[in-house]
């Protein structure tokens, strides 16, 4: 009995510690300034939610930054989910030459840090003109090794005699691929859906360097702009700025629960 | 089966797009990098300097100091998360548990916040003056921590950040391990009367070794890689003190 006690103590204690910093954000963007600055912040839903999105407004172009956020995710995903379960399907099913290369390269560059390639990629697109692009974002973003990974440690338990079946059956090897392989893998393509979705949605350095006038700028970006503003610093409107970016994915990740674990334990156990 | 000889193109069609992608993108900037490393900038140019690069960098006192905080945080940070990381997974575990898709959707739900975002939430919780933290520090008798403004507590700052963010993502990954387990290897240490450590020492850790050593790999990359955090958080302040690689 002092077991359960003690463990759902810790439990609920971790649980509490890993949700309380969610809602002092959420709490805050309705309580003034002064009232986050008190001690003790005030810590219970307040009345300053319209004003503050007022001055957000004024102070940052929320709507913009919001379709930004959000054409640069889907498109991405778009393009990262053709890539990488081609890639995947092939360095999981087929054998030639060079593959063993080209996926020791890919894992290689999972441990390179990516701040190696941004004076060389920035310099990229300074030379062909296309600093401060949805493209120049998204290129990049594409060299991802986990989700080329993700995807080949799941159609490794593809069945191979399904892809002989299809085979005998005088499909070609594309439409195998997409016939037979891609609507069969589909719990793996939503979890790598919601993955490269997160990744962009909350991607930051490589934007910060790249996008250039503040009507490109996703949310990682303004919200640190609206950070550095060091005149007045109104926490009411950063934490109410801070909620409305996480609000999508928090939905996102409620919905989608599943693929999300799903996803992480993908790339780490195999059966 | 042997491939046609149309069907033999197939992998390397297939394989192109991401190929050209990874070549672009990744590798040649590595390479130019790795090049850059070797010249100076001066008067618009890139002149070849060899090793000068490096024996500044060598003889910067940043550098150590860098080279010493990312150190310091592996050896702190990573530990420290996987422990607890595999002490939740085992507790969420536990056959009496009820809502353990509360507890490890809570736990999990960190990892998914942008960085910027927990940054700023995190730099307003350790605000020296109007923190919430110092404030239960002062409520409890102690004196107020500058968080941000000196070197030990900031670097702490931004341990307890990281772990805030990963642990739940590590968490999971052991889960997954501790669910492969065959459950007749618990009921026969129960039956040789084992307790909750013995089971976790004798049975739970040797199961999920690999495991383990994924999620420890995994999370050294991370540390060694770590920029953003002290970027947002401290700047690499007070005087360099949190600086990494």
């Amino acid at each position: 009995m002092i077991k359960k006690i003690c463990v759902y103590f810790l439990l609920i204690l971790a649980a509490f510690l890993s949700l309380f910093p969610f809602y002092f954000m959420f709490v805050s963007g309705t309580n003034s300034n002064q009232a986050i600055l008190a001690a003790p912040p005030r810590l219970i839903p307040g009345d300053m939610l319209a004003q503050n999105f007022s001055v957000l407004v004024e102070k940052m172009d929320i709507f913009r930054v919001a379709f930004n956020t959000l054409f640069l995710s889907v498109v991405f995903v778009l393009l990262a989910v053709i890539l990488f379960s081609s890639a995947g399907y092939v360095l999981a099913k087929y054998e030639f030459k060079g593959k063993g290369i080209i996926f020791g390269f890919i894992m290689v560059s999972m441990m390179i840090p990516a701040q190696v390639m941004y004076v060389p990629l920035f310099q990229m697109f300074v030379s062909a003109g296309m600093t401060n692009t949805y493209a120049a974002v998204i290129l990049p973003s594409l060299a991802n090794a986990f989700g080329i990974f993700l995807m080949r440690q799941n159609m490794m338990n593809f069945p191979t005699a399904l892809i002989e079946a299809a085979r005998i059956d005088g499909y070609t090897e594309f439409q195998i691929f997409t016939h037979i392989v891609l609507p069969n893998v589909k719990p793996a393509l939503s979890a790598l859906v919601i993955y490269m979705f997160t990744t962009m949605w909350n991607n930051f350095m490589w934007p910060l360097i790249v996008l250039e006038t503040k009507d490109m700028y996703n949310f990682p970006v303004a919200l640190a702009v609206l950070d550095g503003n060091p005149t007045n610093k109104d926490f009411a409107v950063i934490l109410l700025a801070t909620s409305i970016a996480t609000l999508p994915i928090l939905f996102i990740f409620m919905v989608f629960q599943k693929q999300f674990v799903a996803g992480v334990m993908g790339g780490a156990v195999k059966e | 089966m042997k491939l046609s000889k149309k069907s033999r193109f197939f992998p390397y069609a297939m394989l192109l797009p991401t190929v050209v992608i990874f070549a672009v993108f990744m590798i040649y900037p590595i390479i130019y990098s790795f090049y850059l490393s070797f010249t100076e900038f001066s008067g618009g140019t890139y002149n070849f300097v060899g090793l000068q690069n490096y024996i500044e960098l060598f003889k910067d006192p940043v550098f150590y100091k860098a080279l010493f905080n990312t150190f310091f945080y592996l050896i702190i940070q990573v530990p420290v998360m996987i422990g607890l990381a595999l002490l939740l997974a085992v507790l969420i575990e536990q056959k009496f548990i009820r809502g353990r898709g509360f507890f490890r959707m809570s736990t999990f739900l960190p990892t998914i916040t942008s960085l910027v975002a927990y940054a700023l939430i995190f730099k307003v919780l350790f605000n020296t003056d109007h923190g919430l933290i110092n404030y239960l520090v002062e409520f409890f008798g102690g004196e107020k921590i500058q968080w941000i403004y000196s070197a030990w507590p900031a670097r702490a700052s931004i341990i307890i950040s990281i772990t805030w963010r990963w642990v739940g993502y590590n968490m999971v990954i052991l889960l997954a391990g501790i669910q492969a387990i065959p459950t007749d290897l618990y009921e026969s240490a129960s039956l040789d009367g084992a307790n909750f450590w013995q089971k976790l020492r004798y049975v739970t850790i040797p199961s999920i070794k690999p495991v383990i050593l994924f999620t420890t790999i995994t999370s050294t990359i991370g540390t060694l890689q770590l920029f953003d955090e002290p970027y947002i958080l401290t700047q690499g302040g007070p005087n360099y003190a949190t600086i990494t690689l």
